[in-house]
């Protein structure tokens, strides 16, 4: 399908390109940006007038519910709504990923419902038990993108560094989010907000004690590693010294922790229950000033779907997590503009440098995707970034309903709003057709 | 964030459900206190009864057991006539899968008025508050580490009939604060009520440093945290942490942090010695000081159903 993007601002992180352009797309790809040949003759034209075009988002971190009733369909719809069109999903499904037939199944029911691309995580180990390693090269061959552990622990750290030498043996990449098990046990972090609320702690060692034991590791056996969800200041100190040093490690961070702390668990709202947990102002402020220097390489939706029966529950019962598929624009532009940066810089965390951690295991795909580049793929969001929503469970097509930022408890206004998603050249997403579509239904 | 509004108070400020004494202002605890006065001769009475709750209907929901703080708000609604209803729930829903807000509901649904709800988790009570029907009000007897607030004002109570004021006091807290609701209260209670010194005292795996942050003196020596108190606050050691990675044993404890005659010398002559009960007798506190003449553990007893009566008498008054 030949489609025309008309007049809308064109911003591509990775180039910089920030201008008023056309952008004509065909057979998938993007064939002009500025000067689109007069023989294009688009079936389509969206008109892009006031909005932003920019490079679909990459999200590092995205639960899909599964296995649950229309779960990947939901969730891949709520990831197309929300201007994302690729994700990265951690193992710890049931079962786990750890065999390639999982994979295969998984990346075909995904490319049959065309809405979003899917890159599994693998199971580092089988059964994410922290024993035995799983088949990492056929995991590979069947699509993973790298291996993880989710929130499980490895049984050892000798098993940590043999996972590490296999994985780097063939150069794949090694995902993990440091937490020391034995000290990760609380509900909340610790700090004079657990305290008064008499919530057990998670201490800030918990992530250190795990990323100095990871960095050694990394020092040892030269592994890829991509560190998951940072979520302390001395956690971000300790990655800006790796990455000085020269070790191959990036990092990520949630949209949680980057806006909130633990003061916004308020009177126990479990909503605020999340792995890792929301830690202090300064916490908070040391991993806005991460991501925008590039210590933290990308921003994560940490899209966990719980449904109400988990949440409606005693904070230190409620099962951890928050939707965040749709919210992940608004809370990568809200950062943006709090940290004064530009629209090309805040969009980077969420498209090109995401891309540039998966690196060569895109494959081809690594060359164009988070870009907006002539004969490259066409992976596209346009946006209105004038535009205001307030998150309501009936504005979500997740699943989740649950986040910190409903508009119920938080009174927060989301800035942007998506209006077209392109996956591969093709409307995996639009607000008009939401609408009517919407219309139609009631 | 926008704070909510705290979920205790109604538009008018006044007390629908007693949840914590964090955020309650100074008027309506010394409300609570001087009601209770009103309710101690109630007590000796030939005939213990006041018909304020005559018609309502107090259900007793008991996540946890606890015999004695569940017999005393059953006592306290009895004597202000009300039908009790007690539920060991720790034994039947809970163990048959029911969620929480699912016996809420059908607890609702029989018309209850007041729910008095101890839970092991923090902020439960929080949960009920915000999910039952608006008429009905919630007491928490005791949630998780975070309050157990009764406890915490019939405290107070006893402080002020013994102290008279709260303006000149210092008032040690001994034991294991990290994991005491009674200790959260008391110290919420005492800093709203304009005690200037409170301390702290145990062990740092018990007495972590945070708790500066809610005023409190934190003291690692038991003698110094004694040191001319008005008042020392012990607390119990639970049978769970008298060994392992919080202490090594009770006698080692008892040694450091046990109340003993010798101790309570350094404090001063007239100082008061409080306990929530049930009491260890030798490990955090020595008997001779226990039933000793700076003792008011028994009067504290005494002292909690009157205290409970007019928390339950004020909330029944009030509306949403």
């Amino acid at each position: 399908m030949k489609i025309l993007i008309r007049n809308g601002r064109v911003v591509d992180p990775a180039s910089g390109r920030d201008e008023i352009a056309d952008v004509a797309v065909a057979a998938g790809r993007i064939v002009a940006i500025g000067r689109v040949p007069p023989d294009f003759t688009p079936e389509r034209t969206l008109l892009a007038d006031g909005c932003v075009v920019a490079p679909g988002l990459v999200d590092l971190a995205a639960r899909l519910k599964e296995p649950g009733p229309g779960a990947l369909e939901s969730e891949l719809a709520a990831a197309a709504a929300g201007g994302v069109t690729s994700l990265v999903c951690p193992p710890d499904m049931d079962p786990p990923l750890d065999e390639p037939g999982l994979v295969d199944m998984l990346k075909f029911r995904a490319r049959k419902l065309s809405r979003c691309r899917l890159f599994p995580l693998g199971a580092l180990t089988h059964r994410l038990a922290g024993v035995e390693l799983t088949e990492m090269i056929e995991l590979t061959e069947a699509g993973c993108v790298g291996f993880s552990q989710a929130e499980y622990p490895v049984k050892d750290n000798l098993t940590l560094m043999r996972a590490m030498q296999y994985a780097s043996t063939r150069g794949y990449a090694v995902w993990l989010r440091p937490q020391d098990p034995s000290l990760s046990a609380g509900v909340a972090a610790s700090g004079a907000v657990a305290t008064r609320l008499g919530l057990s702690g998670v201490p800030v060692v918990s992530e250190t004690i795990a990323l100095h034991t990871i960095l050694e590791l990394v020092r040892q056996t030269s592994a890829r590693v991509h560190l998951c969800r940072l979520s302390s200041a001395a956690g971000v100190e300790l990655v800006r010294r790796a990455k000085a040093e020269g070790l191959p490690v990036t990092a990520d961070v949630s949209i949680n922790s980057l806006h909130l702390t633990d003061v916004d668990i308020g009177y126990f709202n479990s909503d605020m229950r999340l792995t890792p947990p929301l830690r202090q102002g300064k916490d908070r402020d040391a991993l806005r000033a991460g991501l925008a220097d590039g210590t933290i390489d990308a921003l994560v939706s940490d899209h966990t779907p719980v449904g109400n029966d988990d949440k409606m529950l005693p904070f230190g019962e409620a099962v951890p997590g928050a939707t965040g598929l749709e919210l992940l624009l608004s809370l990568a532009l809200k950062w943006g503009t709090e940290s004064r940066l530009s629209l090309a810089q805040t969009l980077a965390r969420v498209t090109s440098e995401p891309v540039r951690v998966l690196g060569e295991a895109l494959g081809s795909l690594g060359q164009s995707a988070g870009r907006l580049v002539e004969g490259g793929v066409a992976d596209i969001c346009v946006f209105d970034s004038e535009a205001e929503w307030q998150v309501t469970p009936d504005a979500l097509r997740s699943q989740g309903k649950h986040t910190p930022f409903d508009a119920t408890s938080s009174g927060t206004r989301m800035p942007g709003r998506v209006r077209h998603t392109l996956v591969a050249g093709t409307l995996a997403y639009s607000a008009e057709l939401a609408r009517s579509s919407d219309a139609t239904s009631a | 964030m926008l704070a909510r509004r705290n979920p205790q108070l109604n538009s008018h400020g006044e007390l629908i459900h007693l949840l914590s004494i964090e955020g309650l202002p100074r008027a309506i605890l010394t409300q609570i206190l001087d009601t209770a006065g009103t309710f101690l001769s109630v007590n000796d009475r030939d005939v213990k009864k006041v018909p304020l709750l005559r018609g309502k209907s107090v259900f007793n929901l008991f996540f946890e057991n606890s015999t004695r703080t569940r017999t005393t708000f059953e006592i306290a609604a009895k004597r202000l006539s009300a039908d009790v209803i007690n539920l060991d729930i720790a034994k039947s829903s809970a163990s048959k899968g029911e969620s929480l807000l699912d016996t809420i509901a059908n607890l609702s649904a029989m018309h209850a008025d007041m729910f008095v709800v101890r839970h092991s988790e923090s902020g439960a009570p929080y949960l009920i508050a915000r999910h039952c029907a608006p008429h009905v009000h919630v007491v928490n007897a005791g949630d998780g580490r975070h309050a157990h607030p009764t406890q915490g004002l019939l405290d107070m109570y006893t402080i002020r009939h013994y102290k008279k004021s709260f303006h000149e006091l210092t008032v040690a807290i001994v034991g294991d604060i990290v994991h005491s609701r009674v200790a959260r209260s008391d110290i919420h209670a005492l800093t709203t009520l304009g005690v200037p010194e409170i301390r702290a005292v145990g062990p740092k795996t018990l007495v972590p440093g945070d708790l500066r942050e809610m005023g409190v003196r934190v003291c690692h020596d038991m003698r110094e945290g004694v040191k001319d108190a008005d008042v020392i606050i012990m607390l119990r050691l639970q049978n769970e942490r008298m060994s392992g990675a919080m202490l090594p044993s009770a006698g080692e404890y008892f040694k450091s942090y046990g109340l003993t005659e010798d101790m309570l010398a350094l404090a001063r002559p007239d100082a008061i010695v409080m306990h929530p009960g049930p009491i260890n007798r030798g490990v955090e506190i020595d008997s001779r000081v226990a039933d000793g003449s700076h003792s008011v553990i028994l009067p504290q007893v005494t002292f909690g159903i009157a205290v409970r009566m007019a928390v339950m008498s004020i909330l029944a008054g009030n509306d949403a």
